[in-house]
């Protein structure tokens, strides 16, 4: 990591302006598509893990674009991992609130009765509740884990 | 010793090419794992889910078992990283 580091530090790769500009453009239509990723995934190949590993990739394309404070200023560090432990959470949360409304755990259909829409329809819901959770948690790990793999884990310089 | 893990090595993999002797045929319908539950899941799944892809109707309510504890194995994962590697400034 060292070597790269030092590499890609001799190389003017974080300065310059067509990449930079790219990345900027780019950004936001990357992070809308894994945001349709994960909503669509009812109706399409995709899913939380996929939606938030785009989402995930977008914060990392601009640490390597920029810089790490860039990509540090862009997702704060206690956001990120707030967002994670959130997803995990509503994943479980979700599980444990089907348990404690009267059906099986993970039974999503038993939450008719917090919410009346349907068995049915929310054994739909259900998943796509589920699903946001997924690619909640992906997303802040897979940030996470770039940021301290590349700093060396005290997120100050790096990349 | 390297004799010996190389027969070792021999022996494991025979006694494994024999294991799946039993196995049915590549892609065969009558397969115990075709009959079993894929055709409630094909047959099934949109009525009972209204998700039109059966993938995410397996994966986020048949399965959600198996996902939760996927999501729990990427979340130890980054946490694993984090313990490990991240010093407070």
């Amino acid at each position: 990591m060292k070597i790269l580091q030092e590499r890609i530090k001799h190389t003017k790769f974080g300065e310059s302006l067509i990449i930079e500009t790219a990345i900027r453009i780019m950004v936001p239509f990357i992070q809308l598509f894994g945001l349709y990723v994960i909503v669509h995934g009812h109706y399409s190949p995709g899913g939380g893990f996929q939606g938030g590993v785009i989402l995930g990739a977008s914060f990392i394309l601009i640490g390597l674009g920029y810089d790490f404070k860039t990509s540090l200023s862009r997702m704060q560090e206690k956001t990120n991992i707030i967002l994670g432990n959130l997803g995990a959470l509503l994943y479980t949360g979700v599980a444990i609130l089907c348990a404690l409304m009267g059906g099986l755990f993970l039974d999503y259909s038993a939450l008719d009765k917090l919410i009346p829409m349907g068995p049915i329809e929310w054994r739909s819901f259900g998943i796509f509740l589920v699903e946001v959770g997924v690619g909640l948690a992906v997303m802040s790990i897979m940030v996470s884990l770039f940021w301290d793999l590349c700093s060396g884990g005290d997120l100050d310089e790096g990349l | 010793m390297k004799a010996l893990a190389f027969v070792a090595t021999l022996v494991t993999g025979a006694i494994l090419l024999y294991g799946t002797m039993d196995f049915p045929a590549w892609g065969d319908p009558q397969a115990p794992a075709s009959v079993h539950l894929s055709t409630h899941y094909i047959e099934e799944a949109v009525a009972e889910t209204h998700v039109p892809n059966i993938v995410t109707a397996v994966l986020g309510d048949y399965r959600g078992y198996d996902t939760m504890f996927e999501t729990i194995v990427i979340y130890c994962a980054g946490l694993a990283v984090v313990s490990v590697l991240r010093r407070s400034r």
